[in-house]
């Protein structure tokens, strides 16, 4: 249920511009690993060419080799779709379909992928939203929209109908940036418990949050604006937070940056 | 000697002493209003001037300025600027609404004298000019069928075309499509009906009519979904827009394919706002007296084929009866214009029920 993720010479361009030059990571099954970084240091852009959202945008393409458990995501004969099922993604923002019930949000990855058996949905919203601990508070009104629920509750449902498709990987692009402290550590118990099943690759600001919930951390970073994002340091949680071998995580997570 | 200044403490001049203020009382500028009406009316009869209209503007221009004065006096220049704006925009706003009861008191009132049984249950087919019945049967049919080909027609093409527009389209190809599509707004509804005939009437009805050309309410519905197509295109398009775009990633991040993105999740979204365009444009298109004339011909009978022969339509029929030399047919034309404005008005409020319907409530 979960894979491991190869970056060789990762670079990334909106146009002509260069976001990231040549990043080479490795991503370990089962574990949560947190990109932090300054803005605008490409964290974020890595996450996104992981499963194929960076192509999205008009103009943007992606250089290097990206692998999940050996298989290149970028091969001309690979499937967009197919990547994207199993590499989930949670937004900044809560970004739950508004047309949409709360149980409808839940399985659309499954319904908009040809899932119709009912029985098969039922089961399969109960079991996301258990798992993102959502469950005890929708349960009696899973036939209301999804937008009418709170910002905290609404980014959970994104995660349970992430979940709710099986991916091996869940890249979640600063999950908790719009949230309140205590929806906050909801999700952060949650990473704790997905760690079992999923890999996870979290994109954060709070350098607090990503020494609590990761066992390894990516440092981006940039010379300057306009120049593109490389990684610094990539080491165990740990290590980055008590002794990096580098001057500007230091720097950077001592709050002496820039 | 010198003269030392003490320096006076004072606040600074935005900072006033008390948070409250004069009013003008409650009663202040309805009263002005009376009393500005009741002056005005004074001055244009007594000097024999006009008439009630001319009272009513006069009686404003006197409001706007008594309660300028008073509201300056008592209240301060920005609070009787405030009011004077107030009142002008209330004024517009009853300006712009005047016209509308208006159209719609005269169609109630002069409309409803041939509201009955005859009117909706037959045509004008044998019916002279000194026939008092005679009805619009055949012109609803034609109005009814027209509209719905030309529906059907613009809905699919005007909705997969802004569909284009906005999640493929790139570069200069879709950039000319948008300009033509502007373009195609400002075509007088006449010259549809010109290149209908010229293209659809003279040249392709034909083939299908043993090789003579005829009129049909089909070549009436293609005019009306020519003049329909710009109106559906830029109101989806715009609709389209409006539907952020982490909705469309949201679907892409669980490996929705482009295609049923659109349709399930793009579409419904901005589902509200492309039907108003859309029953924006099929009400223009049930107006449209032109191309209904030149391609269809009109005709007094009731022709439920819209394929062959003439037929008629509301907004024609109302054209044909109000120029019509007997003293029966300017009824039966208020009559047809009220049928129309209510059949809009159904059809609107029908469908925005529907695309409500599909929104779950709050």
């Amino acid at each position: 249920m979960a894979k491991r993720i190869d970056a060789t010479d990762v670079t990334a361009y909106y146009g002509g511009f260069k976001a990231i030059e040549n990043i080479n990571l490795t991503v370990e099954p089962k574990t949560v690993t947190a990109l932090i970084g300054p803005s605008g240091c490409g964290k974020s852009t890595f996450l996104r060419s992981i499963n194929r959202m960076h192509e999205v945008l008009p103009g943007a393409r992606v250089e290097g080799s990206l692998t999940i458990d050996g298989q290149d995501v970028y091969h001309r004969d690979v499937d967009v779709t197919a990547v994207r099922r199993m590499i989930g993604m949670v937004f900044q923002r809560p970004n739950p379909f508004p047309t949409m019930s709360i149980f409808e949000n839940v399985v659309a990855g499954l319904r908009l992928n040809g899932v119709r058996k009912k029985s098969i949905l039922d089961e399969a919203a109960e079991r996301a939203l258990r798992s993102a601990n959502l469950w005890d508070e929708v349960k009696d009104r899973l036939g209301k929209p999804g937008a009418g629920l709170s910002g905290g509750q609404q980014q959970r449902l994104c995660i349970a109908r992430t979940i709710a498709v099986e991916p091996q990987v869940v890249l979640m692009d600063e999950p908790c940036s719009a949230l309140d402290p205590i929806s906050t550590l909801a999700i952060e118990d949650l990473m704790f418990q997905l760690k079992d099943k999923f890999t996870i690759i979290i994109v954060t600001h709070n350098m607090q949050q990503a020494a609590r919930v990761s066992d390894r951390t990516a440092f981006f970073s940039i010379e300057k604006t306009g120049d593109p994002g490389r990684l610094i340091e990539y080491d165990n949680t740990q290590k980055i937070f008590s002794n990096p071998s580098q001057k500007k995580t230091e720097d950077y997570i001592t709050g002496r940056f820039g | 000697m010198t003269t030392t200044l003490t320096p006076r403490r004072s606040r600074p001049p935005a900072q006033p002493d008390s948070l409250r203020a004069r009013r003008l009382p409650g009663y202040a500028a309805p009263a002005l209003a009376v009393l500005a009406l009741l002056l005005s009316a004074g001055i244009v009869y007594g000097v024999d001037l006009g008439g009630p209209v001319l009272v009513v503007v006069f009686g404003v221009l006197l409001y706007l300025a008594g309660l300028f004065t008073a509201a300056n006096a008592v209240e301060g220049r920005r609070s009787a600027r405030n009011r004077v704006w107030s009142a002008l925009i209330h004024s517009a706003l009853v300006l712009a609404v005047l016209p509308l009861a208006s159209v719609v008191w005269t169609l109630v009132s002069k409309g409803t004298a041939r509201l009955d049984g005859d009117f909706f249950g037959s045509s004008m087919n044998n019916i002279g000019a000194r026939d008092a019945n005679g009805g619009a049967y055949h012109a609803i049919v034609g109005t009814l069928q027209q509209v719905g080909i030309a529906t059907a027609i613009t809905v699919p093409l005007g909705v997969l075309c802004a569909i284009y527009i906005v999640e493929y389209g790139r570069g200069r190809f879709a950039f000319a499509i948008r300009f033509f599509v502007d373009v195609m707004t400002g075509i007088p509804s006449i010259v549809t009906g010109l290149f209908v005939l010229a293209f659809w009437v003279l040249i392709v009805s034909p083939w299908f009519n043993d090789g003579r050309p005829s009129f049909s309410g089909f070549a009436a519905a293609l005019a009306l979904s020519v003049l329909m197509l710009p109106t559906v295109v830029r109101s989806t398009e715009e609709m389209l827009r409006l539907v952020p775009p982490p909705l469309r990633e949201g679907a892409y991040a669980l490996g929705v394919p482009k295609w049923k993105t659109i349709l399930r999740v793009v579409l419904p979204t901005a589902l509200p706002g492309i039907v108003t365009g859309i029953m924006l444009s099929i009400a223009r298109a049930a107006g449209e007296t032109a191309p209904v004339l030149l391609v269809a011909g009109g005709g007094a009978a009731i022709n439920f084929n819209p394929f062959e022969n003439n037929q008629s339509s509301l907004a024609l029929f109302v054209y044909q009866q109000a120029g019509e030399a007997s003293k029966y047919s300017p009824a039966r034309a208020w009559t047809a214009a009220l049928t129309l404005v209510v059949l809009v008005l159904v059809l609107t409020v029908a469908a925005k029920l529907l695309a409500r319907r599909n929104r779950l409530g709050r």
